[in-house]
């Protein structure tokens, strides 16, 4: 084994030092700083990185947050420490590498063929043979076989008093060792690149430079020069983002505390934001078709960025990143759910807000995002099979075949756009909603779904709405402002029970009357319901009508009398429906498949309505859709010095741990007669089988050993 | 020296012998068939389709010709493995065809599609044959007339690598056939990934079962297939994950073709590290009879058998009694190896052998996993704009890799070598199962490709 773990040896300086320098240029050193850079790693895994503090705060508490923010637990790699670390592992291997290179190039030009004849006794792999040949034939006979087998030979005649004796010295697999530089030579290769195209040098031009980060807002170019970087910075890394149709040429470099700004050496003007989708709705392709402007030689560049396909100008990258809206302009309709709103128009940006007072109510609507393609599964549940019942060949069957099915099979449709906004109160507390523009196919009607939610982390709920014959929600809206008119109400009941009862008894429809008003009463919320078991109170719709039937009707009999109250409350709003036709000026509709499913769609949409949390909803008119897109733009000149560190590294691991170094003695000792007495020793830095099975071969082929 | 001495520098002579014949020399006439097949297999897929190819595909192309001939004369019975896949995945293929082209519902009408080699079927034989061969080896290792049984055990192991091999190609091909942007090879996703362990790692082993002329290793090292199996069959089950998607923008790389299959050389080849580890120290033990001293083997083995599960919460609440079937299994496996560890250990191959193969799956694993990390540091500077930037998977693999540096520098440096090297392969083993699979489960980051 000639290179050796421990450190390197000085001469001169004090003691101290020599020892310094042996232990830091040591394996152990090594591997217990490795051990170190391990351990920060799993912490920087296990911690997410780069939060916002409140975040830190929250999870640890205000103690613990502090201390682990003042060891840079949030940033760990690039903590002072962490650096500190890598350097001192590049100081170490470097050491090493200075420590070995010189031996291991004596190594490489020396045979060693001055060994003496005793000390071939004290290798593990040793063997003797008498051979029927003189010394020199053999020596030449053996040495030419190592040579054919790709062998470095050197042979050694030496006299003595027996006569002349020959020692054939050889050696194979000098690679090994050049795949020990090459691998430890890329480690610092690997670091120093790293460094370079770290943080390092936008944090020196910090501390001598004087840059501070910008906490404030405004516009990129009224930003003061100390927060902005040069266009020569020779390494930085930073986010872009630009809007359709606009331009921009300063990168933003984000720091701990505010953002640096990076001035390009160019401008990127993004002429549109391509997305395109799978029949599945994952996406396909995000693309940026770009120009990009030079500063300095006015030149016109167009190119095509995509995820994998970065472009590139003047030493520096720009990759796409991601995107976002860049402002969409969305036109949206007021359309009154609960409560007297007059149906309204408001225009807005996707990122803006806007004022909306509803007589001592104030509300801010903050128009959120704007999705244009949604592709959603609307196919059914699967039905017909009782999923409890064990069908073996059923259950195997469903595996069996290509890879394109699963079990349930799924109806991927595009339904078009949907919308969302925030409705915030006076107190500060918003709800938010998602709104598609057209209506979907839902089990055979035709719905408007408008969704809701009051926290992010839940799912959206969706209330669904009916069409009516024109495709569009007025229907509904007028069915809905029907029942919460007292007048309106009393008309419907009043032509529903005098329709209902043929012979025109008037005891029988005064008796109706009474039932149709109770239950629309109910329905509507204008009369007061018990409350739920639970405590829960009831506003109206369905679950009024039922709370009522639990309160008054007894058990036996409630099922009977519920069915005849929700016929009479179908009745009646279908009534409502023609009364509200009426007002409208329009002509009434006769009861057929159509009108009976609107009907059931609205009495469902009607209960549920009561508990929309707003006023009104918004309808998504039109749109024009502008968006952003976010590159990366980074210059890394320490990315060809890493390049090559990891084909190094590549090389020199295969070298190291395939290229066998092995060297070779025979000796062999005049026996007179023409004969001489031949013993061999193998010598190899690396104890596998392989060399067990390597030196059978030499024993047989150069010793003549039968095996 | 007081001798006179005098040396000659030898150099190559005219009729010099050599200690075996030159490697070409040593190629038999099927060695050349295979060449020409493979050659020819090539030159076909490239007239065929050089339309549809980038320049970075027909340079894969090119280079898996010379790869693959020297692959399959390195060890023999891997020709006999190509052409058997290439021939069984073209029959599945010509079966697709029909006269307006390939069509999919084949796979449900025609019976050798529908039962054997069509994607799902063929994986499914071979997750059924993984589960026969560990069985039959496991037979092999604790009776007497055990040689037929482990032979069977390779047999099977041996058909179920083609299976999944043919289930592979095959899965590329129709995936193809749902939609023109849609076909990839398979090495995307979670699912795809794991058949690829399972056939990747069985050929490490059986390679190596060749190599060293011993069926009993097959035991442990069809272990560790098995219980990958047994994740597959949930996973295809449950989640329903066999379903071929399409591949986002960042996928949609050359260098995933390269970077994926060669971090599963390191996987599996550390899993067979990691058993042979396990063996080793069943062997140790095998005159222990102090609970104690077993109980950290016990507890270890039941671990690693655990560990996709077993920090995950919502996988145990979905499909409680499967993960509790499994959970019983493995601790019912990992108790009865250490009961039967007497037997066990007569029959293992001798400590030489299992430390030596130990060495030469991590030397090959180390080497393979540095060029996926490497790779991948490549893809990542094109695909998200620098090719190191701390991601946690990123991050675990430098963990792994460190690991395993520092594993070789002992052993090659200091000669590290017997228990400390086999628990530090067990162990190494946890570190690499959270790297492949616990950090896509408990750590966001950018390698989002198999969410569980």
């Amino acid at each position: 084994m000639t290179v050796s773990t421990q450190g390197l040896q000085v001469r001169a300086g004090s003691r101290v030092f020599g020892e310094l320098v042996e232990l830091v240029s040591s394996m152990r050193f090594a591997i217990a700083l490795l051990t170190v850079i391990c351990i920060a790693s799993v912490v920087g895994t296990v911690v997410k990185q780069h939060e916002p503090l409140n975040n830190y705060v929250n999870q640890f508490g205000p103690f613990w947050s502090d201390v682990f923010g003042r060891v840079q637990i949030y940033t760990v790699y690039s903590a002072w420490w962490f650096l500190l670390i890598l350097a001192f592992l590049v100081i170490s291997t470097s050491l090493c590498i200075v420590r070995s290179t010189p031996k291991i190039l004596a190594d490489f030009k020396a045979y060693k063929e001055n060994i003496r004849e005793q000390s071939l006794k004290a290798f593990p792999h040793r063997a003797e043979n008498a051979l029927a040949e003189a010394p020199e034939a053999a020596a030449h006979r053996i040495g030419q076989t190592l040579v054919g087998s790709g062998w470095k030979v050197k042979l050694q005649s030496r006299e003595s008093a027996a006569g002349t004796g020959w020692m054939v010295a050889a050696k194979a697999g000098a690679a090994n060792k050049v795949g020990y530089l090459a691998a430890h030579s890329a480690i610092v290769l690997v670091c120093i690149g790293g460094l370079l195209d770290g943080d390092l040098i936008v944090r020196a031009q910090m501390w001598f430079n004087g840059k501070t980060p910008f906490t404030g807002g405004g516009l990129i170019a009224d930003v003061a020069p100390q927060h902005r970087l040069s266009p020569s910075n020779p390494t930085f890394r930073g986010n872009l983002l630009v809007t359709e149709g606009t331009t921009a040429g300063t990168a933003i470099l984000s720091q701990a505390d505010g953002v640096l700004l990076q001035d390009l050496p160019f401008s990127i003007e993004l002429k549109k934001f391509v997305v395109e989708y799978y029949d599945t709705g994952m996406p396909k392709l995000f693309a940026s078709d770009i120009v990009i402007h030079d500063h300095d030689t006015g030149e016109k560049k167009e190119a095509r960025v995509e995820v994998n396909h970065p472009a590139s100008h003047r030493g520096i990258n720009i990759y796409q990143s991601s995107f976002d809206d860049g402002g969409s302009k969305v036109n949206l309709q007021a359309v009154p759910i609960n409560g007297p709103t007059r149906p309204f128009e408001i225009a807005g940006t996707i990122g803006g807000s806007s004022a909306l007072t509803n007589g001592d109510q104030k509300l801010t609507l903050e128009f959120t995002g704007l999705r244009v393609i949604n592709v959603e599964n609307l196919g059914s549940a699967d039905s017909g099979t009782d999923v409890r019942a064990v069908d073996l060949r059923r259950s195997i069957e469903k595996q069996l075949g290509a890879g394109h099915k699963v079990g349930g099979e799924k109806t991927l449709r595009n339904v078009g756009p949907s919308f969302s906004y925030k409705l915030r109160d006076a107190a500060g507390q918003a709800i938010e909603y998602n709104n598609y523009m057209l209506p979907m196919d839902i089990d055979g009607a035709r719905m408007f779904l408008l969704g809701m939610r009051e926290t992010p982390s839940e799912p959206f709920r969706y209330l669904r709405v009916p069409v009516d014959e024109n495709d569009s929600l007025d229907g509904f809206v007028r069915l809905r402002a029907a029942l919460a008119d007292p007048v309106l109400r009393e008309v419907a009941i009043r032509r529903y029970a005098t329709q209902a009862v043929e012979d025109g008894r008037a005891d029988l429809v005064e008796a109706l009357q009474q039932s149709a008003s109770r239950a629309l009463g109910l329905f509507a919320g204008a009369e007061a319901a018990p409350d739920m078991p639970g405590g829960m109170p009831v506003k109206g719709g369905l679950p009024a009508v039922s709370a009522f039937l639990e309160a008054n009707v007894p058990a036996p009999e409630r099922e009977r009398a519920s069915d005849v109250l929700v016929r009479i409350l179908n009745g009646t709003l279908f009534e409502l429906l023609q009364v509200s036709r009426e007002r409208a000026g329009l002509p009434p509709v006769t009861m057929n498949d159509d009108t009976s499913r609107f009907m059931r769609g609205a009495v469902m949409a009607l209960s549920d309505a009561f508990y929309y949390p707003a006023p009104m909803t918004f309808q998504l008119k039109d749109f024009e859709h502008i968006q952003a897109s976010v590159f990366q733009v980074a210059r890394a000149p320490g990315q060809t010095i890493v390049y090559l560190g990891c084909i190094l590294l590549i090389v020199g691991i295969f070298a190291m741990l395939y290229v066998r170094e092995r060297r070779v003695w025979v000796w062999l000792a005049p026996a007179g007669d023409g004969r001489s007495q031949a013993s061999m020793a193998l010598s190899t830095n690396r104890k596998t089988l392989e060399a067990d099975q390597e030196f059978d071969t030499l024993k047989t082929k150069l010793l003549k050993v039968n095996p | 020296m007081n001798t006179a001495t005098q040396t000659i520098e030898l150099k190559r002579g005219h009729n010099g012998d050599t200690l075996q014949p030159s490697y070409l020399a040593r190629r038999d006439v099927w060695d050349w068939v295979f060449a020409a097949l493979v050659l020819a297999g090539a030159g076909w897929a490239f007239l065929q389709y050089d339309a549809a190819m980038n320049i970075y595909e027909k340079w894969i192309l090119a280079g898996s010709v010379p790869s693959l001939i020297w692959l399959g004369w390195f060890w023999r019975p891997l020709r006999a493995l190509c052409v058997v896949v290439a021939a069984l995945s073209l029959l599945a293929i010509w079966l697709y065809q029909t006269p307006s082209g390939a069509d999919l519902a084949r796979a449900d009408q025609v019976f050798l599609l529908k039962y054997f080699i069509s994607s799902q079927s063929a994986i499914l034989w071979m997750s059924v044959l993984f589960f026969m061969s560990t069985a039959f080896y496991w037979i092999g290792l604790l009776t007497r007339a055990g040689e037929a049984f482990e032979s069977l055990g390779s047999r099977l192991a041996w058909t179920a690598v083609t299976l999944a091999l043919v289930g592979t190609m095959v899965r590329w091909y129709e995936s193809h056939q749902i939609g023109p942007d849609i076909g990839h090879i398979p090495v995307s996703n979670l699912y795809e990934v794991f058949i690829m362990f399972c056939w990747m790692t069985t050929a490490f082993y059986l390679y190596y079962e060749d190599r060293y002329r011993t069926r009993s290793m097959g035991a442990f090292s069809m272990l560790v297939v098995s219980a990958a199996v047994g994740f597959l069959l949930w996973y295809t089950v449950v989640r329903g994950a066999h379903e071929i998607q399409p591949l986002v923008p960042a996928l949609q790389s050359w260098w995933m073709k390269v970077h994926v299959p060669a971090n599963f050389v390191g996987y599996g080849t550390f899993a067979i590290a990691a058993m042979l580890a396990f063996a080793y120290l069943i062997k140790q033990a095998a005159g222990e009879t102090r609970w104690y001293k077993l109980a950290p083997l016990f507890l270890l083995g039941v671990v690693l058998c655990l560990e996709p599960i077993v920090f995950r919460q919502s996988a145990l609440e979905q499909s409680g009694s499967y993960w509790f079937i499994y959970f019983g299994v493995s601790a019912f496996i990992v108790g009865g190896i250490l009961a039967g560890r007497r037997r066990i250990a007569e029959k293992l191959p001798s400590f030489e052998v299992l430390d030596d193969v130990m060495y030469k799956a991590i030397a090959i694993g180390f080497a393979f996993f540095t060029i996926a990390t490497v790779l991948g540091a490549f893809w990542a500077a094109e695909a998200w704009g620098g090719y190191w930037s701390w991601d946690p998977k990123e991050t675990w693999a430098l963990i792994v890799w460190l690991n395993y540096a520092a594993w070789l520098h002992m052993r090659l440096m200091k000669g590290l070598r017997g228990t400390v090297a086999a628990w530090w392969a067990l162990v190494g083993l946890a570190i690499t199962t959270f790297a492949f699979l616990g950090v896509n489960m408990f750590l966001s980051g950018l390698h989002s490709y198999g969410e569980l």
